[in-house]
């Protein structure tokens, strides 16, 4: 029950500061044009933003062991030149995927 | 019933990143532990795919609620600008009687995928653009809920290994930085993330580094203003 009660939580949490960033500028901004500052991060933060979830999303890696991230490192690169090349996020994420999956089970068993 | 119809075309281009990734992300709750009704629950009122993806990291490491309210905060600010374009827009949709839902709906349906496809619509004459508008949100809206709910189900019906379907989030994080990457007038924000996160990663260990990370991102840009040159809102989309 704790645990139900718990994830009902997160989601009503995650789901209002949602909300809230999606309803702010009509909010905050229906008669008046947003201040330059508040314009700039808005054109700037988001590429750091998605650099420090990748760095998040391979936080667990094990870079200091035998294949030291390998299989994580092969697979990022597969999607940055899938999507150079082809410029189709799906396709670069299924790719990418897929190689991880299959590198994990053939060639970097993991322990 | 012709602007359903060309609402439904201007859907396409992402029918299959929806189904995907939304599949992708039901079966990592799945994989987490959770029933696939926490799946809907999820896709109907939070329907940020990058943000549910992460929500399953939370889950499952006690952060505590304040944490992940500040979170949301930083990882979805990007939709604060989204809407900018959009105010008068949705605002005359609503302005009907009856109708005023409709302008709340369309503000908190406009994610990365369907503010690109506003974005690109050009309606042709004789269709009713707020319609067109309205349809499109509500399908893609649909459409994500059906696919997150359709990856839990996959994941308890296949007794399959799904082990590294996870990767996923990372692929899309990085197919997003590569757009970015390419779009930007600067690569200092990009340079920015990458740094603060390798430092805090080394300084405060995996668990620790997101929150300090993006705060100090925040600082360094704030601080480097003069030095960015600031792209057009046409391009900040991912």
């Amino acid at each position: 029950m704790t645990d139900t009660l718990q994830t009902a939580a997160i989601i009503g949490v995650i789901a209002l500061m949602t909300w809230v960033t999606r309803g702010l500028p009509y909010l905050l901004f229906s008669r008046k044009s947003p201040p330059p500052a508040v314009t700039y991060l808005g054109a700037a933060l988001p590429s750091a933003i998605m650099v420090i979830l990748v760095v998040y999303c391979l936080r667990n890696t094990a870079w200091t062991v035998a294949p030291y991230g390998a299989a994580e490192l092969i697979s990022v690169a597969v999607v940055a030149l899938m999507q150079i090349w082809r410029k189709n996020s799906l396709l670069s994420i299924f790719t990418g995927t897929a190689c991880y999956m299959i590198l994990i089970r053939t060639a970097f068993p993991m322990a | 019933m012709k602007n359903v119809r060309y609402a439904l075309r201007q859907i396409i281009p992402l029918l299959f990143s929806y189904l995907f990734v939304g599949i992708a992300s039901g079966l990592l709750l799945h994989k987490a532990g959770y029933s696939p009704v926490w799946a809907f629950l999820s896709a109907f009122l939070i329907y940020a795919g990058s943000m549910q993806i992460v929500m399953v990291t939370l889950m499952t490491s006690g952060v505590p609620l304040a944490m992940i309210a500040v979170m949301t905060l930083f990882i979805n600010a990007r939709h604060i600008f989204y809407g900018i374009s959009f105010i008068d827009e949705f605002r005359s949709v609503g302005r009907g009687k009856g109708q005023g839902w409709k302008y709340a709906y369309m503000a908190l349906t406009l994610t990365d995928e369907t503010y690109s496809v506003l974005c690109a619509l050009r309606v042709p004459q004789g269709l009713d653009r707020q319609r067109i508008e309205f349809t499109i949100l509500l399908f893609c809206h649909l459409l994500w809920v059906f696919s997150c709910t359709l990856g839990a189900v996959l994941g308890q019906m296949l007794p399959v290994d799904m082990t590294g379907i996870d990767f996923s989030a990372t692929a899309l994080f990085v197919a997003v930085v590569v757009n970015q990457w390419q779009a930007a007038r600067s690569h200092l924000p990009a340079i920015i993330g990458l740094i603060s996160a390798v430092a805090f990663y080394f300084l405060l260990g995996p668990n620790g580094m997101i929150l300090p990370a993006l705060s100090m991102s925040v600082i360094a840009l704030v601080l480097l203003k003069d030095r960015i040159p600031t792209q057009s809102l046409e391009v900040n989309h991912d």
